[in-house]
């Protein structure tokens, strides 16, 4: 059956999301349907991890029950099934963030991720000082002069691999700051990228802060100084449609447990030119053409940075998963979770004693919201929501240097994904509403 | 278990109240052993600085400042009321007996006569999460005590 339809009517005849279908969907999650501390569960710490529909969890039980096998080696029949799930489940996640196959290597998590990019920067180094590999290489190694260059707002994970980097070749580490509202200032930025800037790395949109930042602007100014761009892509590629290409960045991570897969199994994008002359971060099985006694030959992207046996059932889970938020459809899940975060923040802007971290209702925002309760700290405020059954995330939310830049230590987040009604929204405005006077702030 | 009987009133109290604290402005006494510890909780940030001042035996003043949720605000003020005027062999057996209480999940009850009030955190040996900020102001005691005798 062929079915011609332009992009352009779609999108004006794809209806918004409403409750009712968020309550059909939440049916297809069966962790969401249960008791905690006598109320219905209120799940809104998606960004920390997310929760699994059905049939995410059925891809894996289906794998382990029907295909399992070690993946690109054996000649029997269940390897040969395992290896073509495995590589089916590749193609369906890059055609999610619109890359090609071999650009798309699977890895544990967005952390690995970005640990791989960063190791294999400083291989590069070594590579290039002894001659070895292709001659490119002398272009990506780093040295000291050379400066890679993050945000205010970044998650550890794509902060200490680059502290570690700076340290590894003598480049130096500097910072885009962000303004009061949680914003990068593109003047600033463009003062401080610039000649020496080899790396850029930035989140697509903070975890803590909800801003979604400029990617086109700052990859404009990377190219003019022939920097890579590394997106953090872990708060994006879950809640909005996604294409490397046209974001035009060199290197994308993101981890599947946030977008409704298991834990163990991560994505990173890579340019393939990129991919194919870096050296490798691990090495061993699977990822080599000839071994012998002094040295080894690689093979070319993806499997030059898959060495070990790989997580088979995770990335067939992982592809279930891209093939739900595509059915459900990307474009709907962020509009619906805007909504949600405009929401959030409305009502706790609303409420005395509560400063919400980023930017203000009516701004751009993905569907999270970070506060701080005057006179409370956070692990009271979440186990006061947890009393009633409302699950957010405590803390620093793995971004210390940006909660003392904000001039706090730990802040509540709650987050939001698909399987979120604004009764869910409600619920826990009303929670918060009461955490004071508990408290006697 | 209701959230009641973790944030019990004497918690709550103690939270606001935060018996001796105000380390930076007080001065230790004269003529006394002291030791001093700062513990953190990487995970949420709890952060407590404890000074023990000890004489002939036993701890004269217990000082600290500190930053974090109800409960370890909570414990630390409690430890300083009850640790003033006791011998440092006492000190050591309440803090002994706190932390297995509080190690125990719910198993082991508190000793009212042994805790004072420090027998109401015995609801938080039961949240596994909030073990560390009921201890973290008992565990800097423990160093301090350790170099002041």
């Amino acid at each position: 059956m062929a079915v011609v339809s332009t992009p352009a009517t779609l999108e004006r005849s794809v209806p918004v999301m409403d409750n009712a279908e968020v309550l059909r969907i939440r049916n297809d999650f069966p962790v969401l349907n249960q008791m905690v501390n006598g109320k219905q569960l209120v799940y809104l710490d998606s960004g920390a991890t997310s929760q699994n529909p059905l049939s995410v969890i059925e891809a894996e039980q289906e794998f382990y029950e029907q295909r399992n096998a070690a993946v690109h080696r054996g000649a029997h029949h269940l390897a040969v099934e395992a290896t073509e799930a495995f590589e089916d489940a590749r193609q369906t996640v890059a055609d999610l963030i619109g890359a090609d196959y071999s650009e798309t290597v699977w890895t544990s998590n967005a952390t690995e991720g970005l640990n791989l990019i960063s190791y294999a920067l400083s291989n590069a180094a070594l590579w290039a000082a002894q001659g070895r590999g292709d001659s490119a290489l002398k272009g990506l190694a780093l040295k000291p002069g050379d400066e890679i260059v993050v945000t205010e707002m970044e998650h550890h994970a794509n902060l200490i691999p680059w502290q570690e980097l700076a340290f590894r070749t003598g480049a130096t580490l500097r910072y885009l700051p962000i303004d009061d509202a949680g914003r990068l200032n593109l003047e600033q930025a463009a003062g401080i990228i610039g000649s020496r800037t080899r790396v850029l790395a930035f989140t697509h949109a903070s975890n803590v802060l909800g801003t979604i930042n400029p990617v086109r602007e700052l990859v404009a100014l990377a190219r003019a100084s022939n920097a890579l761009v590394v997106l953090d892509a872990c708060q994006s590629a879950p809640h909005m449609p996604l294409d490397v290409k046209e974001l035009d960045v060199d290197f994308a991570v993101f981890s599947g447990h946030k977008m409704l897969a298991p834990t163990g199994i991560g994505v990173l994008y890579g340019r393939q030119e990129l991919l194919d002359i870096l050296p490798p971060f691990l090495t061993g099985g699977s990822m080599i053409t000839t071994v012998t006694m002094e040295r080894a030959e690689y093979l070319p992207a993806p499997q030059r940075f898959e060495a070990g046996t790989q997580r088979i059932s995770q990335a067939v889970a992982l592809a279930a998963a891209a093939n739900y938020l595509t059915e459900t459809g990307l474009d709907r899940i962020h509009r619906w979770e805007m909504d949600l975060g405009q929401r959030m923040v409305a009502g706790l802007e609303a409420l005395p004693g509560i400063r919400v971290l980023g930017p203000a209702a009516g701004e751009e925002r993905i569907g999270l919201a970070a506060f701080d309760v005057d006179g409370v700290h956070a692990h009271d405020v979440g186990q006061f929501l947890d009393s009633m059954g409302i699950a957010v995330r405590v803390g620093h939310h793995c971004a210390q240097p940006l909660h003392r830049r904000l001039g706090l230590t730990a802040t509540t987040r709650a987050s939001a994904y698909l399987y979120n009604t604004t009764d869910d929204v409600d619920q826990f405005l009303d929670a918060v509403a009461g955490v004071r006077a508990y408290f006697r702030a | 278990m209701s959230l009641d009987q973790l944030y019990q009133q004497i918690i709550l109290d103690h939270s606001k109240a935060r018996h001796g604290s105000g380390l930076a402005e007080t001065p230790a006494p004269q003529g006394a052993a002291t030791g001093q510890s700062h513990q953190l909780n990487p995970v949420c940030g709890d952060e407590v600085t404890l000074r023990l001042a000890v004489a002939d035996g036993k701890v004269t003043q217990v000082s600290w400042d500190g930053a974090g949720c109800s409960i370890s605000m909570a414990s630390a003020s409690v430890f300083s009321d009850l640790a003033e005027g006791m011998t440092v062999a006492e000190v050591h057996g309440v803090i002994d007996s706190f932390r297995e209480v509080l190690r125990s999940r719910g198993k082991i009850p508190a000793d009212p006569e042994l805790l004072g009030d420090a027998a109401a955190f015995e609801g938080v040996a039961r949240y596994a999460a909030r073990v560390k900020c009921a201890m973290i102001s008992w565990v800097a005691a423990e160093d301090a005590l350790n170099q002041a005798s």
